[in-house]
């Protein structure tokens, strides 16, 4: 992996981070119970620091060899990252940036994402680049926390009334088709992946859904409606007074 | 002669014996408590939403991390509040449906409205402040479980006082429009912040009896006069100032004086007449409303674990 390949991976892990932390965020003070309130608010901060780390990683990268690409404001900084690209240079997958809906997509969502992240990022921790060892290690041990808690509410709803499973079932319905895009060419990491939905699936009684179409294209720039709307909101005060210190 | 359930009681009060739940005690002194603290976790949960509305717009990661996990905090104060509140006989389900009834109350500071992000610097300086000043005292407070609570509240608020304290020395140290955006905040909030000590002395009816079963330890106007001589200092740090043309200081008192507070106001907002009452119950009750099924299906997925549990092990 060259250099630009390393600094646009870690981009893609930092925004996914980012976005799906800046949804679970919306929940807090919102959630149905308490506890869960406060679960859901902890894995969202887990997750603004899992993209604090990479977007320091892809800083210093990039502020070591500026020529690299052109287009960032420099010296790069985890805020610049997070703060001054517009959509079209984000690089997460579509999946963390759709709304929240329920709680049954809330925690479906979850469940698909971080039960992905959760093999990526043990291939990570091992893997050859120092930039990405430790934060992928570290983030590990939350994201183990993150797929048992989702897991077990799929599980929950699935397995609870009637209401609840046609919930769920209507939240695989609806994110199923934006799992293509986690995994673009047949991989060891697919396969890691499917078994454990299909493993926490039949014990919720779901099915996973047919081969069906999947949407494309968050790590090429190219994403839903949705970003733009949470960039407004999640930007605004770096735009509109720019260069402060807060 | 035998000395009385009541009068056992006060003397354990006034020996500063601590009173536990399963303790005889009187009615009153159970519902009293059983009203402040239920009202306190109220304000807890209440609080999270004028301070939430900013995670998502907080400026950089660093002060949306410090955000979440401090909001996160009030829950868990909701959280040990309510139990302590269980401890003396009542359900956390009817303590939301007296709030969402609106018969129990909460802080009303949090029907203000938060516009700019200086307002969360000033809602961590002033509105924490003022709990700390508060709550402080409750540490000592003659119920266990409510002392002990308020313990791990109150380590938690300092750290929140403090980040409030710091996002408005940056703001004081940045541009003429942030300079702006933080005595705007510290205008609007100023007032508002004070109120929560809650009435003057002589028109606070239950303060007498709370003093006399040491629930409380100060009164109203002393801890509020201890918040704006240590506020008054602080300002000067921020470079900022208080909108109480009033506000001097008394060296006779070796106090400051300030101005008249607007007392309608409070009781206005108490009625339910706040900017953002009725948004802040919504909400709530929105959240309550709509999670209803995803209580029913975990307490139905329990129920069902357990049924299976027992059938394996028959």
């Amino acid at each position: 992996m060259n250099k630009t390949q390393q600094f646009n991976q870690l981009l893609n892990l930092a925004d996914n981070a980012l976005i799906i932390g800046h949804r679970c965020s919306e929940w807090c003070g919102h959630g149905p119970v308490l506890e869960q309130d406060i679960a859901i608010s902890n894995i969202a901060l887990d997750y603004i620091g899992q993209a604090r780390n990479f977007y320091q990683a892809a800083a210093t990268l990039i502020n070591e060899d500026p020529e690299m690409l052109t287009g960032f404001v420099l010296p790069a900084t985890e805020d610049s990252l997070a703060y001054l690209r517009d959509q079209r240079e984000f690089r997460n997958h579509l999946i963390t940036e759709l709304p929240n809906g329920d709680w049954a997509v809330t925690t479906l969502r979850i469940f698909l994402f971080s039960a992905y992240q959760y093999f990526l990022y043990t291939q990570l921790k091992d893997s050859g680049d120092l930039s990405v060892n430790a934060i992928a290690e570290k983030a590990l041990k939350e994201v183990t926390y993150h797929v048992k808690w989702s897991a077990d509410w799929v599980i929950r709803l699935g397995d609870g009334t009637e209401e609840s499973n046609r919930r769920i079932r209507h939240a695989v319905d609806h994110l199923w088709a934006y799992t293509g895009e986690l995994f673009l060419q047949e991989s060891e990491l697919q396969q890691q992946w499917l078994q454990k939905v299909q493993l926490v699936f039949e014990e919720a009684g779901l099915v996973i859904p047919e081969k069906t179409w999947m949407h494309q294209g968050g790590t090429s720039g190219n994403h839903t409606e949705h970003l733009g709307f949470i960039l407004a909101e999640m930007q605004f005060l770096q735009r509109a007074y720019p260069g402060s210190q807060w | 002669m035998e000395k009385t359930s009541e009068a056992f009681f006060q003397d354990k009060i006034d020996r500063e014996i601590r009173i536990e739940p399963k303790d005889w005690m009187p009615e009153k002194y159970r519902q009293t408590l059983i009203r402040q603290i239920s009202q306190h976790a109220h304000s807890e949960i209440i609080g999270m939403l004028p301070e939430g509305n900013w995670i998502t717009r907080a400026p950089s990661l660093r002060r949306k991390a410090i955000l979440l996990a401090k909001v996160q905090d009030e829950a868990g104060h909701g959280l040990y509040l309510y139990s302590a509140a269980e401890t003396l006989g009542i359900s956390r389900d009817e303590m939301y449906e007296q709030l969402h009834s609106g018969r129990a109350k909460y802080s009303s500071i949090f029907n203000y409205p938060t516009l700019s992000w200086a307002d969360i610097g000033v809602i961590g300086w002033l509105v924490d402040g003022a709990a700390i000043m508060n709550q402080v005292p409750l540490c000592r407070s003659s119920f266990g479980p409510y002392a002990r609570a308020m313990v791990r509240v109150c380590k938690e608020e300092s750290f929140h006082q403090r980040q409030g304290f710091e996002i408005l020395l940056t703001l004081s140290r940045g541009t003429e429009a942030q300079r702006s955006m933080a005595q705007d905040a510290i205008n609007r909030w100023w007032w508002p912040s004070i109120m929560m000590f809650g009435p003057k002395d002589d028109e606070s009816p239950n303060s007498v009896q709370s003093m006399k079963w040491k629930i409380k330890r100060f009164s109203n106007d002393e801890l509020r006069q201890k918040f704006i001589d240590v506020t008054a200092e602080q300002v000067k740090v921020l470079g900022f100032t208080l909108p109480d043309p009033n506000l001097k200081w008394n060296k006779a008192r070796g106090h400051y004086d300030y101005g008249a507070i607007n007392w309608d106001e409070f009781w206005q907002v108490i009625q339910g007449n706040g900017p953002c009452n009725k948004e802040r119950l919504e909400a709530r009750k929105k959240a309550w409303e709509e999670g209803e099924w995803v209580r029913a299906a975990a307490s139905a997925y329990t129920t069902k674990k357990n049924k299976r549990n027992t059938t394996v092990a028959a």
